[in-house]
């Protein structure tokens, strides 16, 4: 149901017919019956398209102070009596236009939460693998960190790197690390379960009769591994993933909105709420509310695609 | 059984003994703990001096056995921002985050048993569906935004409910409780509801997905073909076969609480350990950060004790199986 | 006296493309005291027809027309509050596997005394007592210490003998076998026949049993109602079935009659395979692995119909040649 090998791919009308397959697969019924599922791929899309066009959907450069005008501070959102219609969700204390802050602050999220899964998949599926292939001493070393790890939630480990290497690194340099330093968090903190579900379809995978034929054949190790096991596996794993982006951009929002994620200079979504919840008492709700709001949406759209992936590839995790 | 218990203890102290290693490493390695102690115009004299009398100058291995003698007396230093005992500070702060956590564990484990419950049972139900769909949207909702959100809506808006710290609180001996005022408990409800919901939710979850998984089963068909009624097969059969995954998942999240108590404590000025730590880490404040990540170890390992021996409680197998 | 009848029969899976017929246009009685058996590969839609009986087909699956008579009252449409007291009490049923039929977590004890309290108004001690009665009855060895046992506790056998003993402590009048000893090892397998036969005779229970071991219905049955795909093909004493079988599948099926227990030779001789619910084939359903097969059979459903002067019914159209051939 996954995926059908196509065998004869090439004239033009083969190809009109599998798409027209998959049109009328289960997959994509299911995926059109749901309309929740389409409406948070819509939204899914939005943002990233926001994130990736911010500078042209906008003219301010929120990021940079030279262009910005205390002038222009605490406008609220346009339909209010104060408002300024080249300000739609109003601005910030610093004179920042809300929207476009929002803009460029999913784009940091979305770079964080993608790359730090990344970083994840990078470091739990070849761990994942060689445990479940090898088996013996690896596995059991690789199986009890990761069971270790994954007792503690990955908000406090994160939390420790960043605070280490907050120490290692002097001021400066810490600031202009931020990101990379996050990614490098928030990525060693989520992978056992990566490399958990790697490993039990690895070890599911290893019996079968095919891996014993690539064994007859002398196919060394690491060939059967990345040529015959890393397809059979990646499918729940990158099911799993989806989710993990939407919790590894909740983790990347909340380092940030303890203070001790992206710093102010270039703000997140979570940075964008921490300096807003400053006003919330003084009536600006606008500054916190509306990158709350974009936090959310963008969380629970990844959530419901991730939801339904997994209902729909395995059905038996419902 | 006993035997796994001996086990199972060995097992937590050698957990407990890992921790301490890397707390020990965080403090010997990160940074120089001298210089981060003493203030910017102390001699290099000094600096030898005090280095000496902390027995930083003896070979590592003594200095670890000290760590771990002065641990396992609570003694983790002196505050390097606080220039305080890390041992008061904790002690300080330990009561506010414990009752934060008792409180929201009681809810958590109230709403998500029962709502995992419902959903279960009537999983067809609108308001089956309904709370599934919540769900998702709680497990979508970061904690922060949640307390933020309560804050304005609760606080700011309906000034029912304060926003920020404990309320009135009362001593008993070196334990400042909260939950024997008004004024405490109207201050614990924002706090505790914020930091229960995520917990709540994927408790929900699972006693939902377990309960789906268990109606499959023979021995529940067999259950209902006995003609047994409906209140007895979900409690004395689904129910209670759910419990062992349940109470596993359980116990993580009590002590994910914990660790999400550092959230839900910066958001609501709550005076507990989590805001201790926060700044410990914005202040590289290694003494406090160690003392936070051993004792945060010990509750974990304390609590998957406990779920251990819950299994001995629900399942005769395991207690079979393990006094032979 | 007639205990079960059954009559035309259909269940339905619908699902989003298409309606699968799962069981269609069957009927048959059972009489006080009787085994009938009920065969078929696995999906000829036995299992089915027993979980029916008790409202336990697992959604979608319905009835979707036809009549089940327990004494004469139709029980086809009942409430589920109404079918639970049919349930354990009028109609006892046995599942397949022993090992999973029973909770782990709670004593045998404590569930028979759940279902007996369930169906009879009962003292504690009276429900204690009978459902020690119970153990004894059938063959568990000190029954009084066996009550506070967990089922781990006893083997695959005894499980299934406790399993007996929940099906019929209330007495019913039917009991639903399906594939009772399926899951248990060979030397096992005789005696529970022999016990549940035993136990049946004694309270004069109809049971229906149903299962693919052809050896298990020698021993056991009184008459036996063959299953294929999802039909009815054959129905009638045990004796004239397994030694002289007029319809073709029938045949196959008694190409050679196993030793109870002999898995490995079950329903060989056949060729091919049961066509899939979705994609049964015009006419007869048998016709592709039928070496006899005529336009006839291609393009025209056969009926059940009586056999003369006999007690039996098959749907073959050559059923007066097949004598012969």
């Amino acid at each position: 149901m996954l995926m059908k090998p196509e065998t004869e791919v090439g004239s033009h009308r083969h190809l009109l017919t599998s798409v027209r397959r998959v049109l009328d697969s289960d997959v994509a019924h299911s995926f059109f019956a749901s309309p929740a599922t389409v409406l948070a791929a819509l939204v899914t899309l939005l943002f990233v398209f926001m994130a990736v066009f911010a500078p042209v959907l906008t003219s301010y450069t929120p990021f940079n102070p030279s262009t910005l005008d205390l002038m222009d501070s605490f406008i609220p959102p346009v339909w209010d009596a104060n408002g300024d219609p080249s300000h739609l969700l109003g601005t910030d204390d610093q004179g920042r236009d809300v929207l476009a802050a929002i803009m460029y602050g999913t784009r940091i999220s979305l770079i964080v939460g993608l790359c730090s899964v990344l970083l994840s998949l990078l470091i739990g599926v070849p761990l994942g693998i060689v445990s479940g292939y090898f088996g013996g001493w690896i596995d059991s070393v690789v199986m009890r960190i990761a069971d270790i790890q994954l007792t503690i939630p990955p908000i406090l480990i994160a939390l420790m790197i960043d605070g280490v290497t907050r120490t290692v690194l002097a001021g400066n340099l810490h600031e202009t690390a931020a990101i990379p330093v996050l990614i490098l968090s928030i990525g060693i903190a989520s992978w056992p379960q990566y490399a958990r579900v790697v490993r039990s379809g690895t070890l599911v995978e290893r019996n079968k009769d095919y891996i014993a034929a690539a064994h007859m054949a002398q196919s060394p190790p690491y060939r059967i591994m990345i040529g015959h096991i890393l397809p059979n596996v990646i499918g729940p794993t990158l099911v799993i993933a989806t989710i993990g982006v939407a919790v590894a951009i909740i983790i990347e929002a909340t380092l940030s909105f303890l203070g001790v994620g992206v710093p102010p200079t270039s703000p997140s979504l979570g940075t964008l709420i921490r300096i807003g919840n400053d006003y919330v008492f003084s009536g600006e709700w606008w500054i916190s509310l509306f990158p709350c709001l974009a936090l959310v949406m963008l969380v629970l759209a990844v959530n419901l695609i991730g939801d339904w992936l997994r209902d729909t590839f395995n059905p038996k995790l419902r | 059984m006993a035997n796994f218990i001996v086990t199972r203890i060995l097992q937590s102290a050698a957990v407990m003994f890992f921790v301490a290693l890397i707390c020990f490493c965080l403090f010997r390695y990160v940074g120089d703990p001298i210089v981060n102690m003493v203030g910017q115009e102390t001699t290099i004299e000094d600096m030898e001096a005090l280095r000496q009398s902390l027995g930083l100058d003896k070979p590592v291995l003594v200095q670890f056995a000290h760590f771990i003698a002065g641990a396992l007396q609570g003694e983790f230093g002196i505050s390097y921002r606080l220039q305080r005992p890390v041992s008061e500070l904790i002690a300080e702060r330990l009561p506010a985050t414990l009752e934060l956590v008792f409180v929201s564990a009681i809810i958590a484990l109230t709403l998500g048993i029962s709502g995992g419950l419902l959903t279960g049972i009537k999983r067809n139900a609108w308001y089956s569906r309904l709370v599934l769909a919540l769900s998702l949207v709680g497990v979508s909702l970061p904690t922060f935004v949640v307390g933020i959100l309560l804050i304005y809506l609760f606080a700011v808006t309906l000034n029912w409910l304060p926003s920020f710290g404990r309320g009135q609180v009362v001593d008993i001996g070196w334990w400042s409780t909260g939950l024997l005022t008004v004024s405490g408990w109207k201050a614990i409800i924002l706090p505790a509801v914020t930091l229960a919901l995520y917990q709540t939710t994927l408790i929900l979850r699972i006693v939902r997905a377990e309960m789906l998984e268990v109606r499959r089963t023979d021995f529940i068909k067999f259950a209902w073909a006995r003609g047994l009624a409906p209140r007895s097969v979900y409690f004395n059969h689904a129910l209670r076969n759910t419990l062992i995954p349940v109470i596993t998942v359980t116990g993580l999240q009590i002590g994910s609480l914990i660790a999400f108590s550092i959230i839900t404590e910066t958001v609501f000025q709550w005076p507990g350990m989590g805001s201790l730590f926060i700044h410990a880490v914005q202040f590289a404040d290694v003494p406090v950060m160690a003392a936070y990540l051993v004792l945060v170890a010990l509750f974990f390992v304390l609590i998957n004790l406990i779920v251990d021996l819950l299994y001995f409680a629900v399942d005769p197998r395991l207690r079979m199986s393990a006094g032979h | 006296m007639t205990v079960l009848s059954i009559e035309r029969l259909r269940i339905e899976f619908p699902l989003r493309r298409q309606v699968l017929v799962a069981v269609d246009d069957i009927s048959l009685e059972i009489n006080a005291g009787e085994i009938l058996g009920i065969v078929g590969e696995s999906g000829a839609g036995k299992s089915l027809t027993g979980a029916s009986l008790i409202g336990l087909l697992e959604p979608p699956g319905q009835v979707s027309s036809g009549q089940i008579r327990l004494n004469g009252r139709d029980i086809t449409n009942l409430t589920q509050r109404e079918l639970r007291k049919i349930r354990g009490k009028q109609i006892g049923a046995i599942f397949q596997d022993p090992l999973t039929s029973l909770n782990p977590l709670l004593t045998i004890g404590r569930q028979l005394t759940e279902t007996l309290n369930a169906h009879l108004k009962l003292q504690q001690s009276e429900a204690k007592e009978r459902a020690i009665d119970m153990l004894r009855e059938v063959g568990i060895p000190a029954p009084e210490q066996r009550m506070s046992s967990y089922p781990h506790e006893l083997s695959g056998g005894m499980r299934q003998r406790v399993v007996i003993a929940l099906a019929l402590c209330c007495n019913p009048e039917l009991i639903v076998a399906d594939e009772p000893t399926t899951a248990l090892d060979v030397s096992v397998q005789a005696q529970i026949i022999l016990l549940l036969k035993k136990l049946c005779l004694k309270q004069g229970t109809a049971v229906m049993l149903v299962t693919h071991d052809l050896g298990v219905i020698a021993e056991a049955a009184d008459r036996v109602a063959v299953m294929y795909s999802g039909r009815l093909v054959e129905i009638g004493p045990v004796g004239d079935i397994v030694e002289n079988p007029i319809h073709p599948y029938t045949k196959g099926l008694m190409g050679s009659i196993p030793v109870i227990g002999a898995h490995k030779h079950r329903l060989a001789g056949i060729e091919g395979a049961m066509p899939r619910l979705d994609d049964r084939p015009h006419g007869c359903a048998f016709h592709p692995r039928c070496s006899h097969a005529t336009e006839l059979c291609r393009s025209q459903q056969p009926k059940l119909t009586a056999i003369e002067s006999s007690e039996r019914k098959s749907a073959c159209h050559y059923n007066d040649e097949g004598k012969f051939r």
